[in-house]
């Protein structure tokens, strides 16, 4: 078993012409929490999907637990994702059960468990979100922080020795972004699992993970842990933590001349 | 000129390949259906939950419809047929055409507007809020979970619903043959029982009912399934199940009653 639960080696990734991911190399330890960060576009959410094998990349492989993902046929990929569980950016959970049945979804549909024992794990899970009494609600009852919350305790339903997590603080208040990154960090050492946290928030994530890949522009621009990144002085990194409009990441899309652009009249 | 004639000559190629390309995209869909029609079979209750939304909620309009369509058959059939002194043929013309034609036909059509349109909203809607990823990464198959269970309530409900819509239209033509006009009430019946033959008319509605099932279910499953993940591409994949479905069913209409007529 080697130390590393995931292994990405000279990933590209690229669609409609357009390479998106050019030769990335990440390792994510077993027991730790790992945030890969970047600006909106720069691929993150595809990494994940990379690792869970719902796309396959150009060149370069993703190995999870030693296996090779995209040289899985069905079976294994679906072995593979039983040690996988993925929160996703808006919860997506299933809007015609309720929360009690969207945690017990992924039980039921690998286990032969008893409907007394499923109910047992399906408290306990959410009682660890702390949404048991939340569970004869509707998605559609919840706020964006409830939501997020059962969808973590889905995510981690079945125990998987990986969890994924696609922008878990998006759109929330400062409150249920402090519940979530607690949740984040004391579920995965609860478990014992691996975390991947994709975000750009700087603040929250700083304060709880391991270890931090910094992507764009296609490739690591640079990683290491929290304080590491702080004290950096690459210029994306200092715009990155910073928080500042301009820098390396320009504050303006690509566009032609202003002055031209403006003396053109109506003709966009 | 010539340059504006290889663009339209280039856009009326890529239209062509674009549908081909679809057309084989939505027959592969339709073999991963049948292939994992198996493991929804294993979990029958989610197809019977499936045969009361796009069935049991569809009786409502196609009831209505078949007993106002049963009762204009009865006027324009009883108009038509009193000039030739025939008015007690009027059961068997209403019979034969809900059987054969009417049934099948304005069943699908209705289906397709009601439960088909819901299919694809829904299962359009489940790929845009990210549920059919997310089946997908708890290593379930959205084909065998949400796909195959609607597939085969469809293809149940639509023949049920067709013989339903029969019978209530036959029922709204004798309210307007027998008691309104005052047709003979046992011509009515009796010339209906001796003419429609269960064989050549109702089986054959069955069939055609059937076909419909697998063809409307299929389009509106498709369509949802392939939509892209916007609000725009789920309006217009609703809006293109119910044209294509329309078209597939008065099409194969046409290629099933001369096939069997023939």
């Amino acid at each position: 078993m080697t130390d590393n639960i995931v292994e990405i080696d000279n990933l590209s990734f690229g669609y409609k012409g357009r390479l998106l991911h050019k030769g990335i190399n990440m390792s994510f330890a077993r027991g730790k929490v790992v945030a890969i960060m970047g600006g909106s576009g720069s691929g993150k959410t595809t990494l994940l999907r990379l690792i869970g094998g719902q796309l396959k990349p150009t060149h370069g492989q993703v190995r999870v637990d030693g296996e090779v993902v995209h040289k899985q046929d069905r079976d294994g990929l679906y072995n593979l994702r039983r040690k996988m569980g993925m929160l996703f950016q808006m919860g997506a959970l299933f809007t015609d059960l309720s929360v009690f049945e969207n945690v017990a979804f992924p039980i039921r549909e690998h286990t032969n468990l008893p409907e007394s024992m499923v109910r047992d794990l399906v408290l306990l899970k959410l009682n660890a979100v702390g949404l048991r009494g939340a569970h004869k609600l509707k998605p559609t009852e919840l706020s964006g922080g409830m939501a997020r919350r059962v969808a973590l305790a889905r995510a981690v339903a079945l125990d998987p020795a990986i969890i994924m997590y696609d922008e878990p603080f998006a759109g929330l208040d400062p409150i249920s972004m402090g519940v979530i990154c607690n949740l984040i960090r004391s579920l995965n050492d609860a478990l014992g699992a691996t975390s991947i946290v994709v975000t750009h928030d700087v603040h929250e994530s700083f304060s709880f993970v391991d270890y931090v890949y910094f992507v764009s522009q296609g490739v690591v621009i640079a990683e290491g842990t929290p304080d590491e990144l702080r004290k950096s002085d690459l210029p994306f990194v200092h715009q990155f933590v910073h928080g500042e409009a301009d820098g390396p990441v320009p504050f303006h899309y690509p566009a032609p001349d202003y002055k031209r652009d403006i003396l053109r009249g109506h003709d966009v | 000129m010539f340059s504006s004639l290889t663009g339209l000559l280039r856009g009326i190629g890529h239209r062509l390949i674009d549908r081909v390309w679809r057309f084989g995209s939505g027959a592969r869909f339709f073999f991963y259906v049948l292939v994992y029609s198996g493991e929804s079979f294993r979990r029958l209750h989610l197809t019977i939950r499936e045969i009361y939304f796009t069935g049991v909620m569809s009786l409502i309009i196609i009831l209505v419809s078949a007993f106002f369509v049963g009762m204009v058959l009865a006027l324009q059939g009883y108009n038509t047929l009193q000039r030739y002194g025939s008015s007690e043929a009027i059961g068997v013309l209403v019979a034969l055409s809900l059987v054969r034609e009417l049934g099948p036909v304005v069943t699908a059509l209705l289906f397709a507007g009601r439960a088909g349109t819901a299919i694809t909203a829904e299962i359009g809607l489940m790929k845009a809020t990210e549920q059919l990823s997310a089946m997908e990464m708890m290593a379930v198959s959205p084909i065998a979970r949400v796909v195959a269970p609607r597939f085969w309530a469809g293809v149940i409900s639509m023949p049920l619903l067709a013989a339903l819509f029969s019978m209530v239209g036959i029922i709204g033509g004798y309210f307007v043959a027998v008691p309104l006009i005052g047709v003979d009430n046992g011509a009515f019946w009796s010339q209906m029982q001796a003419n429609v033959d269960f064989r050549a008319d109702i089986v054959n509605g069955i069939i055609k009912s059937f076909v419909f099932g697998v063809t409307c279910t299929m389009i509106a499953l498709f369509e949802g399934f392939d939509a892209p993940p916007t609000a725009e591409g789920v309006s217009r994949a609703t809006t293109r199940t119910v044209v294509n479905s329309s078209l597939a069913v008065l099409g194969l209409d046409f290629v099933m009653t001369s096939f069997m007529i023939g």
